[in-house]
């Protein structure tokens, strides 16, 4: 009964809590467009979805990883060193077709993610310290490789600039790439095995060790993907941006476990919804590309985004606490 | 009903004694100093080697709390950013016309309380990871760093202030010294006193501890404000040492600081490790980087060097602490199968 009465609760918080991000991004929007009408503006708008587009990519990643208690702070480092030596090739070899490109960047970032995952589940460091060490050594790597010098947009070939203004099928290349992302983790986490066995994990990690679930397999494979996510994400960055710098992406880290945690994935492990996510990201886009319409200063964001980003974790514990609470105070005895 | 006298006092022997980590940490040292001496001849100098040890120095007070923090199973990675603003409100105040030393004080206070948010945020909501907490609060600290300054810089400190910096107290840097007298205080506050022993006694099992009537919340409040208050100390050596201060100082400083606390050999699942330890771990990085610099290793390679640094030393403590878990539980199994 009890039991019952929590799952209904929960998914009504869940829902709640989705619709209420939605809200919010509403009124924000309406705030803004009131304030500065080319906000709503379709060229506005285009430019606005494209930079949520890789915020979401990495979002999905930083998710699993999130889920299974863990954190992932090399992503910024990882974007940067893949996007670096896929432009590097690019230079070298302007002839190279765009998908090759990318597909240095994945592998790129595929083998980072999966010196992480080693450490991890293998070794058993604890993820924010082995990530935090890999980020360090990830960026020398993008400043050596690069031998401190920039790739800059003259050096790149026209077809690889091509991937972030290209369109398939009507739609932006870098939005297609994201919603086809979408569209998988969607399926991936709800309805195959592997990943319900990640939320497993995450609720629960002795349990799930105990109903025989391969916690190292897991832990490789969500830091393996995350590594893929952000080698593709820093060749559509670099595409994106027509350069390649060793401070690529440089903090970046943070803005996707923000959007993270505004879209409900709990720090603890085990909570966290595909839609919720792609809400974070778009709010926190929605925040990047309004405040500089409505004159706030640039240098205010940070701040600004901070403050959001408490608010928000404070926010979902006390609503989860209450929740517990009434739960208790309704059980039957 | 009998007393059972419970002591982790161990009988003293030599082998023991020797395989502490301590000694890897010394050797560390003397072969950083053997290969540094020999590849640069400018090395061996005193001039140069308190030069060096003045450098590093500043980032090396928030060593002493992190270590305790680490032992309690938490971390802090808001420190950085705490300096950055501390320093930028010393310096906004000062330019506005507040006395130098009121504004040092202020300095101080900014950074306590910094550090006191965080420790509130996770005493109050205590599902809440310092993870999050102190991820939000870096963001939001230097958030607010920017917002002061925005993208000026401030100085023009009056010429004592250089002391802190640059000063010396006999032929011996001012830093050196007062690095020297807080390490001895942390060690004993740390391995002496009631509330050190408390703080191991949380990391190693934080449910117990609480039960056995440990006021955790107070040991953790405290803590993480003497983290906050040491980088607002940081904030006043590197504000002195370059002259004027911008909201970008300090970044990145938490891995560092977190890199020399894991090379110290204290282990980061909590409850283990020894505050001399760290304090050697932060001459070996500095000296280490100071070396590495002597023979043109760019500045982009010490980044690799300190992050596999950090992982091989986490490895290596790990591999410490989870070495005897199987022992334990073989006992622990045949406690069962006794039952």
């Amino acid at each position: 009964m009890s039991e019952m009465m929590k799952s209904i609760n929960l998914a009504k918080l869940g829902k709640f809590r989705e619709f209420g991000l939605l809200g919010f991004i509403v009124l924000l929007s309406i705030v803004i467009q009131l304030l500065n009408p080319a906000f709503l503006s379709p060229g506005n708008l285009t430019d606005l979805i494209k930079n949520t587009a890789i915020l979401s990519i990495l979002a999905l990643g930083m998710m699993l990883v999130l889920i299974t208690r863990g954190i992932d702070l090399s992503i910024g480092a990882t974007l940067a060193l893949s996007g670096m030596i896929a432009a590097l090739t690019v230079r070298a070899y302007p002839d190279l077709h765009p998908l090759l490109a990318i597909l240095i960047g994945i592998v790129v970032g595929v083998v980072c993610g999966a010196v992480l995952g080693l450490l991890v589940s293998k070794v058993g460091i604890l993820p924010i310290i082995a990530s935090l060490g890999l980020m360090n050594a990830f960026r020398g790597m993008t400043y050596w490789v690069s031998g401190r010098e920039w790739v800059s947009a003259y050096q790149m070939s026209d077809s690889f600039k091509h991937i972030a203004t290209s369109s398939i099928l009507g739609i932006n290349t870098l939005v297609f790439i994201a919603i086809i992302i979408f569209i998988f983790f969607n399926y991936f986490v709800n309805n195959t095995v592997t990943g319900r066995q990640i939320y497993a994990l995450g609720s629960n990690p002795d349990s799930a060790k105990i109903s025989g679930i391969n916690s190292d397999r897991i832990y490789m494979l969500v830091y393996t993907l995350m590594g893929g996510l952000s080698g593709l994400a820093g060749v559509l960055w670099v595409s994106k941006f027509a350069s390649a710098q060793g401070n690529t992406g440089s903090g970046y880290e943070l803005t996707v476990i923000a959007a993270c945690i505004l879209g409900g994935v709990s720090i603890n492990g085990g909570v966290g919804k595909v839609t919720g996510v792609l809400l974070g990201a778009v709010l926190l886009g929605v925040l990047d590309n309004g405040l500089p319409l409505i004159n706030v200063s640039p240098f205010w964001q940070m701040g600004i985004e901070g403050a959001i980003i408490l608010i928000a974790v404070l926010f979902n514990t006390i609503v989860k606490k209450t929740v517990e609470r009434n739960n208790l105070l309704r059980r039957v005895i | 009903m009998s007393t059972r006298i419970v002591s982790n006092i161990q009988k003293f022997t030599w082998k023991r004694f020797f395989l502490q980590w301590e000694w890897m940490l010394i050797a560390l040292l003397v072969i950083i100093f053997t290969i540094n001496s020999n590849i640069s001849p400018y090395f061996l100098n005193y001039t140069s080697i308190t030069d060096a040890t003045m450098t590093f120095l500043d980032k090396a007070f928030i060593v002493f709390p992190m270590v305790m923090i680490m032992i309690m199973r938490e971390i802090d990675i808001s420190v950085g950013s705490t300096a950055a603003l501390s320093s930028i409100v010393m310096a906004t105040l000062y330019n506005a016309g507040v006395p130098m030393v009121i504004a040092i004080v202020a300095c101080l206070l900014v950074g306590a309380l910094c550090g006191f948010f965080n420790g509130y945020l996770l005493v109050k909501y205590r599902e809440l990871s310092a993870v999050i907490v102190t991820l939000s609060t870096m963001i939001l600290y230097r958030g607010i760093a920017y917002m002061i300054l925005e993208d000026r810089s401030a100085g023009d400190f009056p010429d004592w202030f250089s002391y802190f910096g640059w000063g010396y107290v006999g032929g011996i840097p001012f830093i050196l010294c007062l690095f020297v007298v807080l390490a001895i205080g942390f060690v004993l506050l740390l391995q002496k006193t009631t509330i050190g022993r408390r703080i191991y006694a949380v990391g190693s099992n934080p449910k117990a501890s609480r039960f056995s009537g440990v006021k955790v919340d107070k040991i953790k409040l405290l803590v993480f404000t003497l983290a906050g208050l040491m980088a607002a100390i940081t904030a006043i050596f590197l504000t002195s040492r370059m002259g004027s201060t911008r909201p970008n100082v300090a970044n990145m400083y938490e891995l560092d600081v977190i890199a020399m606390v894991a090379l110290g050999g204290i282990s980061t699942v909590g409850g283990k490790g020894k505050m001399l330890g760290a304090v050697l771990a932060v001459f070996v990085i500095g000296y280490l980087q100071f070396g590495l610099g002597l023979i043109n290793i760019p500045a982009q390679m010490l980044l690799i060097v300190i992050g596999i640094l950090l992982i091989v030393s986490v490895t290596v403590t790990n591999f410490r602490v989870t070495r005897k878990a199987p022992q334990r539980k073989a006992k622990k199994n045949q406690a069962k199968k006794v039952s």
